[in-house]
Order: C-alpha cells, then structure tokens, then sequence
C-alpha cells in the first residue's frame, strides 16, 4: 500500500513535468471585464536587455499585480525566432530583425527601448589606451599579432570574441570590420566571461558593453574619441546599437501597456541610465536597419 | 489470468466449495495486475520519452544535408566552421572532443586504478571510512563549479607553466580528469570486489607476494569490469559541456598542440544555440552536432555492453 502511494506519487510528479515542458507559451488572453489590467506578458531574448527588462517588468507589476510578466534570457536568435513562432509575447534582442537570416522582419513591429554601447577592452598590461579604427580592423582580422606593432609592449595579442550570431559580435563587426571577416579565435557566450577572461589574460583584446567596463581593464578609445554615453548620443563613437523589443501582429493590452511604460520617463530617465544603458530619448541620431545613421 | 478465473465463472457457477474462493480475484491478484499495471505504464513512458528523443535529434540533425543540401563528408572532413557564411566542417569540433575525452581518460585510470587498488587490496578499512565519501563527494560537485575553478587556478598555472593563453585543451584535459576521476574509480572499485575470493586465496597460498597477486590475478580477472569502468569516464568526459566549455577556448579552428585554444561538440553548441534561429543553416548544423554526440554515447553504450558480455564468457569457462 505505502510502496504503491509511492510510485502513484512519482508518476503524478512525472506527469506534472512532463506536462510542463511541453507548454512554455504565453497565452494572449486578457479579459478585458475591468480596468485592472491583467493577463500574461513573455519576454524571451537578449541577455544585454534582460537585466533593464527584468528590472522594468518587476516595476510594472507592483503597480499591476494582475499581469504575470517573465522575462527570461536565451540570446537575440532565440527572441527573435520565439516571438516570430508566436509562442511569447516580446522577443528581445540587440539587432535589428532585419539583420538575422530566417527572420521575417515585415511580420515584427519594433519597439526600440535603449541604447547600448559598446567599445574594444584590452587586459591592462599591453599598455593601450587609443587605437585608430583601422588597427583595431586589423588586430581582430589577424593582420597585427602584436601589441608593439601599435605602440604597445612586445606581447602577442590574444583576440576573445563572442559567439558567432551574438548580437554583440554583429554590432561590433559592423561598426569596425565593414564586411571583412574575422580571425578566428576564441569565442566566449557571454559578456561576463568576456569581462573576467580580457581582465585576467595578458594580452587580451575583446569588446564589451559600457555598463560592463570595470577598472581590472582598460577600454580603449578610437581615432581619440572616448567610449561614452555623449559620443554615443551624437554618433561620434560609432559602435553601439538599440535594444529592440519585437511584438507580432497586434500586441495585447498587457503587453501593449508595458511596452508604453518601458518608453515612459519613468524607465527612460532613472532606470535606463542607472543600470548603464543609454536612454531612447536622448539620442541625437537615429539609425536603420542597413546602419545608415541621420540627424534627428 | 483474468480469462481463466471468469471461464471457471461461466462453467461452473454453482459447483463445490473450494472453487467458489476462485470466483473472483483476492486483494493480492488486485495489488498484482495494479503493480504490473503501474510498471508498465512506467516503462511505456520512459520508451517513449528515449524514443522521442531520438527521433527528435536525429530529425533536426538530419535537415543539415536533407534541407540545407550540405554533404556529410563535407560536414565531417570540412575544417572551417562559420555557419553564418554557410561553412559548417565540424572537423575541428571532431577533433577536440575526442582530443580531451582520449587525454582525460589516459591521465585518469592511472590514478583511478591506484586508489582502486588501495580501497579494495592494500587497507580496505581506511578506504571505506575515508577514500569513499572523498570520491562520492567528488561526484556530487556540480560541472560549474569545476569549470569556474578551471577557470580560476588551472588556466594561470596552465599560462605560467606552458606558455600561450592558458585555453586549451590541456587544461580541459585537468578539469575533465578530476571530474572522471571518481567515476572510473567507483567502478573499479566495484569490479575488484566482484573478483571471486578463492582467486586471492588460492594465488597468496600458493605463495605469491602481494603485489604479484594484485597484478597478475586480480586486475587480470577484472579487466572487463576496468574498461567498462574506463568507457563510462570516457563518456561523461565526452558528453560534458559547461567546464569544458569554460577552459577550452572555444575556437573553432584545427587543435594543433595541446596549448592553443580548441572546441569540443559541447562547447561550441551551448555558446551557440541562443543566437540561432530554428529552421535556419546555423541552427541545423548544431542540431547535427548533437546528432554526434548522440551516436557517440549510443556507440560508447553498446561498446560496454559488447565488453561485459566477453568478460561473462571468460569467466564462465
């Protein structure tokens, strides 16, 4: 008797799971029978928008207790590819849809939230603090191997990128190799790993997002302009990029809400810059999908 | 069963005492066909989740050439992996997963067979009380935190000792030796106590030493029981992602010396999955890499079930 209440509760607990697993979707459902909004808010994607997203959302559900909000990371393909299938409700990620093969960009609204730059980081012992755009073209092409070679020590450069589709390697590949290919070398999944490995190798040479500068590394300016939010803001410092928030179709009203109140000054003023990103509404240019950038 | 009990049913309703008592199941027969019935949907369940599975990675993997139209040979022997050009040659991948699994396993069973040897032969006490909860601790620590003390201690030392960056995969080679360490060991440990105690005795009565019988008797009658020990360290090795990914580098490229950064299998599919899309050449191609790793654990799988099955036959005769 005991055994068999056992295994009837291992098997209740089995199902349970399995269930589970098999659905992880939003459900865009949302009686509208009140003012209270309610209903259920996925969104799926961009590890350098998740912390801001996750921030933002608890935020908004304080205020509306009756939204379920989730934000969860998975990296930009995963968003995009999610919310293309419909199966959560905002797809995050660091490039523009248009950018990603397999991804049909008509079928998305964008729904820009930040700024994001980013800037080349060098470990602090190859004595490099300006680089000219072309060498860095050439360190991460493979052509300078060196760091003597511009004006640094004698010690070779160990070139760490990210994984080939991050959103993070495309806007900096953009920005600095225009269309040539890189070396390659190793590859790191993550902006903290990145941080950690470029601080503790000599003769690392890697780009990080600003917000993950730290002062273990030296992030290096180009043609002597520095990486900061003001040069970003006017396009003096070129390599940075939006993070877009993607919806299908009509969005619902939960979520229709919470995109309104990511672009509030609420979020855009205090919470945006706090955890180091670049207010939407301060920036002076606006750039497309093919990276052509105009005044505003 | 059931047929049996209502046939008598039907035959003969109104006959002699003793047989009435047949007329239905007791609560034993109940508890019993409930039992079956409880194994079964059981097994029924876990054959269709490995089923599934199956099906599932072997379908994904497969698009790469029946979608994409990439040859196998080309998948295989190709040396440039950069899917988002349309070039996926998952040799280098190949490669470093077999580099570090082979590496792993060489620097592993020695010492796996030497503590083996001292928790079964030399001061079996000491290695129950001690040696025992060490290595089952050893097991219980989770692959993370093996990568990030990878990361932390052995690819410095690896930088200061050898040179280059410190990725590579000899250090993958140091974190995944202590991590099939204890797995080899168990089992051999394992295996050595299974070796028939007549063997021992009868090998020292006929006075040979110690060390004589320990390598002539008991780890020659253990043999199949060490490698299915060593193939089981080889496939965890083989199959682990998280800290090999985090010492190795993860540099698509051809594994030259042991120094420069490489890949495995495992690595490059968890730094890749999240920025692919479904359905696209970049996604296919590490599905088919999955497709690899799933045929390499099937093979190490039916290479221990080949190796018991001629160890039963030797020692039969």
């Amino acid at each position: 008797m005991n055994k068999g209440s056992k295994l009837a509760m291992g098997i209740a607990a089995l199902s349970i799971l399995l269930v589970g697993c098999g659905k992880a979707t939003s459900s865009t459902s949302s009686k509208g029978s009140s003012e209270a909004l309610s209903g259920k808010v996925t969104a799926v994607g961009s590890t350098a928008l998740q912390p801001l997203a996750a921030k933002a959302g608890a935020n908004f559900t304080a205020k509306n207790s009756k939204v379920n909000l989730t934000v969860q990371g998975g990296g930009s393909g995963t968003g995009l590819s999610q919310v293309q299938a419909g199966a959560v409700s905002i797809g995050d990620s660091d490039i523009f849809a248009e950018e990603k093969d397999g991804i049909k960009a008509d079928k998305l609204t964008d729904h820009k939230v930040a700024v994001v730059g980013m800037a080349p980081v060098v470990n602090k012992d190859a004595g490099i603090k300006n680089l000219k755009m072309a060498q860095v073209k050439k360190i991460f092409t493979g052509k300078i191997t060196n760091w003597k070679e511009v004006g640094g020590k004698d010690q070779k450069i160990v070139i760490i990128n990210r994984a080939q589709g991050s959103g993070t390697r495309a806007t900096f590949e953009n920005a600095v190799l225009k269309g040539a290919t890189a070396i390659k070398s190793q590859e790191q999944d993550s902006n903290g790993a990145v941080q950690k490995i470029v601080s503790t190798t000599p003769g690392a040479i890697s780009y990080l997002a600003f917000s993950y500068f730290t002062n273990k590394l030296q992030a290096v300016s180009i043609d002597n302009v520095t990486p900061t939010d003001n040069n970003v803001q006017t396009n003096k410092w070129k390599i940075w990029s939006y993070e877009h928030m993607y919806t299908k179709g009509t969005p619902d009203k939960a979520t229709a809400a919470f995109l309104k109140y990511m672009d509030s000054k609420a979020v855009q003023n205090s919470l945006v810059k706090d955890m180091g990103y670049i207010s939407i509404h301060d920036m002076k240019v606006t750039k497309d999908a093919k990276g052509v950038v105009t005044q505003n | 069963m059931e047929q049996t009990n209502s046939q008598l049913k039907n035959q003969d309703t109104k006959s002699h005492e003793w047989d009435t008592r047949l007329h239905h199941a007791t609560k034993a027969t109940h508890e019993d066909w409930i039992g079956r019935g409880i194994s079964y949907f059981c097994i029924g369940i876990i054959i269709l989740v490995v089923a599934s599975m199956l099906w599932f990675i072997t379908s994904k993997g497969i698009a790469t050439f029946t979608q994409n139209h990439v040859s196998l040979w080309k998948f295989l022997s190709g040396t440039n992996w950069a899917p988002d050009q349309g070039q996926i040659g998952a040799l280098p991948m190949i490669l470093g997963s077999f580099a570090v699994t082979f590496a792993a396993a060489i620097v592993a069973t020695p010492f796996a067979l030497g503590t083996a040897i001292f928790m079964t032969e030399i001061s079996p006490n000491r290695g129950r009380k001690f040696l025992q909860p060490v290595i089952e601790l050893l097991v219980g620590i989770p692959s993370v935190v093996y990568g990030f003390i990878g990361l932390a201690v052995i690819v410095p030392f690896m930088r200061h000792v050898v040179g280059g960056s410190g990725f590579g995969i000899i250090s993958a080679t140091f974190v995944l030796f202590v991590m099939v360490l204890p797995t080899i060991t168990s089992m051999t440990v394992d295996s050595l106590r299974a070796v028939p105690r007549f063997y021992k005795e009868a090998s020292l009565a006929l006075g040979a030493t110690r060390w004589q019988t320990v390598s002539r008797v008991i780890l020659r009658s253990a043999t199949s029981g060490i490698l299915t020990a060593i193939i089981f360290g080889m496939a965890r090795a083989f199959g682990e992602a998280l800290a090999v990914q985090m010492v190795i580098g993860n540099a698509a490229i051809m594994p030259k010396n042991l120094i420069s950064p490489a890949s495995t299998l495992t690595s490059q599919l968890t730094t890749g999955i999240g920025d692919t899309i479904d359905g696209t050449l970049p996604n296919n191609a590490l599905w088919s890499l999955a497709l690899i790793l799933l045929l390499m654990s099937l093979f190490f799988n039916a290479l221990v079930r080949f190796i018991a099955k001629r160890g039963q036959l030797k020692h039969e005769r």
